[in-house]
């Protein structure tokens, strides 16, 4: 396998220096995975700050504003408060996989994080079938979902696990075929390579018509398999309370809160490195500036975050029956016929490339 | 054929809300709705419609319109006006007649729900519009909504 830690070359060579090799790439691992910890658990808070300000905006109100300045450390304050805050649990829930539930939400979410090319350096692993491992990686999630569902022993908990597994499952479909669709241009599955190519030209011009339509269908996917408004189903606060994770509290709930919006960054992130080029700045005109990626890179992401926002605030919620209506009767047929036409175009070279 | 255009109709009705809140999003800066209240207690107005609380207007005579016909005590579904009238001589006629002697009003028990101001036949009471209506102690939340020594305004029920 194709592993390289292109990050952590530094921080390697100099733990080598002071250990043993195999010592080494171990703690430097660690240390990767560290870093990303918290780089992602305080984006991830900024995050949720983020969707509080827009959705006050959307609504013409102000959000958060009395925690420091412009209501910058909300969120922290929040996270705070979960954590000092008692975790309670039914007294009939099955408590390890109670207990496990949370856990195999983030750290779902936190995994698929390692493969995102921030820039060409800046990339913790760089996996030679990345996109695979992104759509393997992202079903994942969904069974701490239902563990969480399950284990709670409550009927509301229960349907809100369920509900969230048929959507799941439905949306993965068409994630999984709007990037395929995109992997024929490319012709590799590893993300600096999808990066690479597209250095001709994103690809979102590069496959024009197909391209636009399979960003217009991942992105739907995209937002139903986050389980956000509106095909938030699974939490319905209408309906069932707060869905599968009603009997969690504390830092427990926190994680599921995290997960959600960090589920939203990856999509959005995928997106960006598939359709609009990752860290290749436009026109290439910071190209002599290899360390602005990183700034490319989030700027595309909040964009695409923001546009998932907009859905959020804008859209009515679906029922169960649209929800599957959408997916299989409208969403997967055209997926599935874009699919030929854009391997047609790429056969034909029909492609834009500059 | 009704597929193709039902999705034509979906992605355009889509668009059409994302521009609507696109341009609330725009503006929310200007126009943000949210009042923060204890900063702004001096200069906050309260509009027309708001129902404060039920009061009784008197002119510069200190004369009020109400009648004592006890309309509005009939109309509360819960019993938060209460009507204490009396007979007295009428100076013009010289004829007994109704008037009020203390207008009750129980705030505590009010439920704000204006029928009180619709059934008075003389418009007597109105809303105010103030909303700082919280005390420490509820004896407070009963009042008298006419001022003392005030009397009807003359020909009013005419
Ligand atoms: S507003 Fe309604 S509840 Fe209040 S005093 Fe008038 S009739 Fe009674
Ligand atoms: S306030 Fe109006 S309805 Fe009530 S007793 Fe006076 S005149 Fe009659």
């Amino acid at each position: 396998m194709n592993i390289s830690l292109n990050i952590t070359e530094t921080i390697q060579d100099w733990l080598m220096s002071m250990m043993p090799e195999g010592v080494a790439s171990i703690a430097a691992m660690v240390s990767v995975a560290l870093i990303y910890l918290i780089i992602f658990a305080v984006a991830g808070l900024y995050l949720v700050l983020l969707e509080r300000k827009v959705a006050a905006w959307f609504q013409l109100r102000i959000g958060p504003n009395r925690v420091g300045y412009w209501g910058l450390l909300q969120t922290m304050a929040d996270a705070l408060k979960l954590v000092s805050k008692e975790l309670t649990g039914t007294v009939k829930a099955d408590k390890f996989l109670y207990n496990l539930a949370p856990y195999f939400v983030i750290i779902s979410s936190l995994m698929a994080l390692a493969v995102f090319p921030f820039t060409k350096e800046f990339q913790a692993f760089d996996i030679n079938i990345g996109i695979f491992f992104l759509i393997a990686i992202s079903s994942v999630g969904v069974i701490g979902i239902l563990l969480a569902g399950w284990s709670s022993n409550n009927k509301f908990a229960l349907i809100g696990a369920m509900r969230s597994g048929v959507q799941t499952i439905s949306y993965e479909l068409s994630v999984g075929l709007s990037l395929l669709t995109m992997v024929l241009l490319t012709g590799s599955l590893q993300l600096s390579e999808i990066v690479e190519s597209q250095k001709e030209g994103w690809l979102i011009l590069q496959g024009h018509v197909p391209a636009i339509i399979a960003f217009m269908v991942y992105m739907i996917a995209g937002t139903a398999e986050t389980n956000r408004a509106p095909f938030d189903m699974v939490e319905a606060e209408s309906e069932l309370g707060a869905g599968f994770h009603t009997e969690y509290s504390g830092m427990k709930f926190a994680y599921f809160f995290l997960a959600e919006f960090i589920n939203m960054f990856i999509i959005a992130a995928i997106a960006t490195t598939v359709f609009f080029g990752a860290w290749l700045s436009p026109f290439g005109i910071t190209e002599s500036l290899p360390w602005l990626g990183v700034f490319w890179f989030l700027g595309k992401t909040i964009v695409l975050v923001f546009l998932m926002m907009w859905f959020r605030w804008t859209f009515p919620r679906l029922r169960v029956d649209q929800l599957l209506t959408l997916e299989w009767k409208y969403l997967l047929p055209i997926n599935l016929v874009n699919i030929v036409i854009m391997a047609v175009m790429v056969w034909l070279n029909l492609t834009i490339k500059f | 054929m009704s597929y193709f255009s039902d999705i034509y109709k979906g992605i355009k009705t889509l668009l059409t809300g994302m521009s609507v809140t696109g341009k609330y999003f725009l503006t929310s800066r200007k126009g943000a709705i949210t009042q923060q209240y204890p900063d702004n207690r001096a200069t906050l107005k309260m509009f027309e419609r708001f129902r404060g609380e039920v009061v009784m207007p008197h002119d510069e005579n200190n004369e009020h319109q109400c009648t004592g016909c006890q309309k509005c005590e009939l109309a509360c579904p819960n019993g938060s006006i209460e009507i204490i009238w009396d007979r007295a001589i009428d100076e013009t006629t010289g004829k007994k007649k109704k008037k009020i002697d203390k207008h009750v009003y129980h705030l505590g028990l009010c439920t704000m729900c204006g029928l009180c101001i619709e059934a008075c036949p003389t418009d007597a009471i109105v809303w105010a519009q103030n909303f700082e209506n919280s005390t420490y102690d509820r004896t407070q939340l009963t009042k008298v909504l006419n001022r003392p020594g005030s009397k009807v305004k003359a020909g009013i029920e005419d």
